[in-house]
Order: C-alpha cells, then structure tokens, then sequence
C-alpha cells in the first residue's frame, strides 16, 4: 500500500466534521439573507493585478501561476478584494447600498510546524456604500447576531481605529523607516520594543514613548474612551470621537455588552481605514474573525464608495463551538 | 489559523501563568513571593507541573515550550527569556515587560587564543557554527554581512568547537564560566537578553482589567 501525503496545512474533512461545518455555514448565511445580505460568489482564481490593487492585510496573493496567453492568474487570499471589485465592475451607475454576503475559501501561505491552514473558509458580509457611523454599527449588529446563532454568546467584539497611530506618529513627527517599525512593534504589541528602542530609532521623548505604549494599551468599556483623550492630541480626539460615534450607535441596538473599545488593536492593516473590527471566543486562544471599513479599496477599482465588512474563520467558529459546549458539558 | 485549534481554558478561573522551569524558574519564584504570592508548593516540589496559588494558576513548563503555551492560551500569562522570544519570533503573543532579572548575554564564542573564526572565514569563506539558537545566530550574520553554515545542537554546544564540528558557538552567555571551563572565550556579543512577561492576545483584550492588574503587581514585584 502506498501513502499518499498532503501538502501542509491542508486537510480533508470527514463526515461529522463537514456535516458540523454545514451546519455553521448555513446558519449564517440563512441569518445573513435574513438581514438582506445575499450571497454572491467570485471566481476563486482572479488576475493577480486585481489582488495587487487591493493589497489587504495579507499582503499580495501568494500561489500565483500563468494562463495560456501568458497573464499571471491567482488563488484568491482575500474575499473582500474581489467583492469590492465585483461591485465596483458589475454595478457602478447603481445607487446602492449593497448588501452582500459570502463563502468561500482563501488561500495563503503557511508557517512550518505551525498548523496553520493553507486553505481556510471565510464566511462573512459586506457593506458597500453605507457610511460610518450607521454602517459600522449595522455590521457589528449583525455581526453579533451571527456569533449568537452559532452558539457562541460569549464572543467579544474588539473595535479599534485603522488611522489612529499612523496619524500619531506623524503627529509625533516619525517618518519612513522608524514610522514603520514602530508600527510593527504596535501590530505585534512588543511594547518592551517600544519602551526600549523609540528613544533611539525615532528620537522621540519618555513622555511620547510612554503615551504609545499607555494608548496601545486601552481597552475596555465606553470609559477607556475618556481615558484615551486625557491622553490628548488630535489624532486620539478624532479616533475618540469616531469610536465613542460607533459605540453609540450599538449602544442603541442593545449590544454595547458584546463590544470592547481596543486602542491597541492594530490588525496588520491593508485596505482597512477608520473602524477595525476582531472577534474573539473566551474559549480560543485567537481571533475567530475579523473586518473594518475599508473606505478607499473601491476607489481603487474605480468606483469609490464607502465601505465595510467582516469575515468569521469557518474553522475557528467550529472549534470554538466544539470548546464552549466542552465547557458547558463540563459545568 | 490551526486545523485542531487551539484552546485555552476559557472557564474564567484564576489567571494561568506558564513558568519556565530552568534558570529563570527561582527569579520568577522570587518575584512572585514580592508580589505576595506563596510559593511553598512550586519551590518544594519538583514533580508537579501545576499548582494552584492564592488567585493564579502556576504551569511549570520546558523554557522553550513558555511561548507557545501563552500563544495557544493554555496560558494567559508567561515569563520567558528574551533568547527564547527572539529565536520564535513569529509566535503571536504580546511582549508586555522587560522584567529585567535573568540577565544574560547571547554572544558569538570560539576557542580561546586562536583565530579559529577567522581562518575559517578568511580560507573557507564561511565559519560553521554551532548553536541551539539557529534563527537569531543565522539572522545576526546575516545583519552582519558574515558568511556561516549554522548546525543546530540540542544540548553541549561547548563541545562542538573542542571536537572539530564547529569553528564556533552561538550561545547564552551568563557568567562565562563554562565558556573558560571549555576553553572558550567571547568574540563578539550578539544581544542581551532579561526575562520578559508575555501575554496571550485573545486573554488580554477578553480579561483586560485581570491581565492589567496582574502585569502591575508583577511588574512592580521585578522592579523592587
């Protein structure tokens, strides 16, 4: 008998496993329709340039292989970019706003030894040409609604700004390389970097060091909002101001419980702009999704409209499903 | 994104702090019992692995498993090496505090009163070099514009130069004496490394007000 192998970080899905992922898949999108977000479906293979344009939070599209007139094709690693893309192209004389719900597999590239997935489904909303405040706080609605169905009532929202330390630091006057790693350090939240090395590679005072470091780590309720602004400057007055608009809105909608104002959440970034959205699980150690507004990416397709959306990982949901009710059979 | 995933205990007990049981483990110990904590059961027993403080969960674990523990939130909290940081610098955990005890240096050695090194360079164009930090020694040379075919060691990176697999070794450096009892010495000092706290991504934002009060305490408890 010979073995065939898989390539890492791909697998197959056996039958009570892929009748559980079912099961998820059309919980959300029936909640989804019944929002009015209808599902439509892109080509999994696309021309790399339009991956290019919308250079999301993964960076360009890593598995990249030729047609037979020579232009370089794609595996997707972004649903986003291609719905942006799809409305921007199929309706742009429409008024919008639309509406749109999907799933699908993305495809990226892998860590050794890490048990990362090459191939994972992402299931998820977009809402084009709704503005923030209102738009925003419609996703997070819907966006906990979706969490419920699937069971997992505990889930957090994480809610945080895309612009607020890239206009900090260009507050703080740092630029080009520094600027960059300083963001890295933020992303990767290694304050102790900070701490350590701002003084010397952007030359700034102990005073804006310990600001970045103090704002990075501002989370919580609605209070962390007065505290951010204690903290001064224009740039955490406007994100203040955006989040404390956002907050309100889902206030209205009773589900600011479910929502955690994060200053420091800093997703690698991409198209994002304004409002970042994490999602996390008490029972999981990693986000289980993600989303933000995404203002300009349909500019970039030629058609600009305001934006935003939010995928959930299909696997993590499933494993974090399969933890809250090992927790719930435990107590 | 993990096909089993990940878990953490997610019940809302205690805090759970992974601690390496190897030369940062009486540092951390000496920390907590200034942060109040009683830390009888882990000093006295060295079979356990858990042990249950007064409102925080001690896991004791190999050095280099701390980060993945924190990682995979099988603990929200950890104290691991810098060292150790560096060489898994893509695990996805916050770096909290430089907890500052542990201090050590991560230096390039070779045999001492030769040119082992340089020869090497200068004759065969590259310095082999042993270590049981392959990232950091491969990505320090190659910040330096040096040439090195770094051979990962599990264990005993001393002997590899006194045998002939190596022209060199990567190391952590605490005092040097092992280094002279080899006869090694230092060439040159890569970084420096303390004990670091780190934190699970998904604890810290879920138990922020937990997590915050704990890294204060701890964080007062190294500095005094």
């Amino acid at each position: 008998m010979t073995s065939q192998p898989l390539p890492t970080g791909t697998r197959d899905v056996l039958a009570e496993e892929m009748r559980e992922l079912r099961a998820i898949e059309s919980e959300l999108l029936g909640l989804f329709a019944a929002r009015g977000y209808a599902e439509v479906a892109t080509p999994t293979i696309e021309y790399l340039d339009a991956f290019a344009r919308g250079a999301g939070p993964e960076g360009t599209a890593a598995y990249r292989f030729l047609d037979e007139s020579g232009s370089v094709l794609a595996l997707r690693n972004d649903m986003t970019v291609p719905i942006a893309r799809l409305v921007a192209r199929r309706h742009a004389g429409e008024p919008g706003p639309f509406r749109l719900a999907y799933s699908g597999s993305v495809f990226r590239q892998v860590r050794p030894q890490r048990g990362q997935l090459r191939e994972m489904r992402q299931i998820g909303v977009e809402l084009i040409g709704d503005e923030a405040p209102a738009g925003t706080a419609e996703l997070i609605e819907v966006l906990v609604a979706a969490l419920d169905a699937v069971g997992l009532n505990r889930a957090v929202v994480g809610l945080g700004d895309a612009d607020l330390f890239g206009q900090l630091l260009t507050e703080l006057g740092v630029e080009g390389g520094p600027r960059e790693r300083i963001l890295d350090c933020l992303a990767s939240h290694d304050l102790v970097a900070i701490e350590a090395e701002a003084g010397d590679i952007a030359d700034l005072s102990d005073d804006e060091r310990s600001l970045i470091v103090a704002l990075s780590d501002l989370r919580g309720g609605p209070e962390v909002l007065e505290r951010a602004r204690a903290l001064g400057g224009p740039a955490i007055e406007r994100a203040s101001a955006n989040l404390a608009d956002t907050l309100e809105a889902v206030e209205a909608a009773g589900i600011a419980d479910r929502v955690q104002v994060d200053f420091g959440l800093l997703r690698d970034l991409g198209y994002y702009t304004g409002a970042i959205l994490e999602v996390y699980d008490p029972a999981v150690g990693e986000a289980i999704g993600g989303g933000g507004r995404y203002d300009e990416l349909l500019g970039r397709f030629g058609s600009p409209r305001p934006a935003a959306g939010f995928a959930l990982f299909l696997e993590r949901v499933h494993v974090a499903q399969a933890a809250e009710q090992a927790l719930r059979e435990r107590s | 994104m993990t096909a089993a995933g990940p878990q953490s205990r997610g019940n809302g007990g205690a805090l759970a702090l992974a601690l390496p049981r190897g030369s940062l483990f009486a540092g951390s110990l000496d920390m907590l019992d200034r942060a109040g904590f009683d830390t009888a059961a882990p000093r006295g027993d060295s079979r356990s692995l858990i042990f249950e403080l007064d409102g925080l969960t001690i896991v004791t674990v190999r050095p280099s498993d701390v980060p993945i523990y924190v990682e995979s939130g099988a603990a929200d909290l950890g104290v691991t090496g810098k060292d150790v940081l560096a060489e898994q610098a893509d695990r996805d955990v916050y770096e909290l505090v430089d907890l500052g005890f542990g201090r050590c240096r991560m230096a390039l050695a070779a045999r001492s009163g030769r040119d082992d090194l340089e020869r090497a360079e200068r004759r065969l164009g590259l310095m082999r070099i042993a270590t049981k930090y392959p990232r950091t020694a491969s990505g320090w040379f190659e910040r330096m514009g040096r040439q090195a075919e770094v051979i990962e060691v599990k264990g005993s990176v001393e002997l590899a130069p006194l045998v002939g697999l190596a022209d060199g070794i990567v190391d952590l450096v605490d005092t040097g004496r092992t280094l002279a009892e080899n006869g090694l010495e230092v060439v040159d000092e890569i970084s420096v490394c303390t004990a670091r706290l780190i934190a699970n991504r998904v604890a810290h934002k879920l138990r922020a007000a937990e997590i915050d009060g704990m890294v204060d305490r701890l964080r007062e408890a190294a500095a005094g």
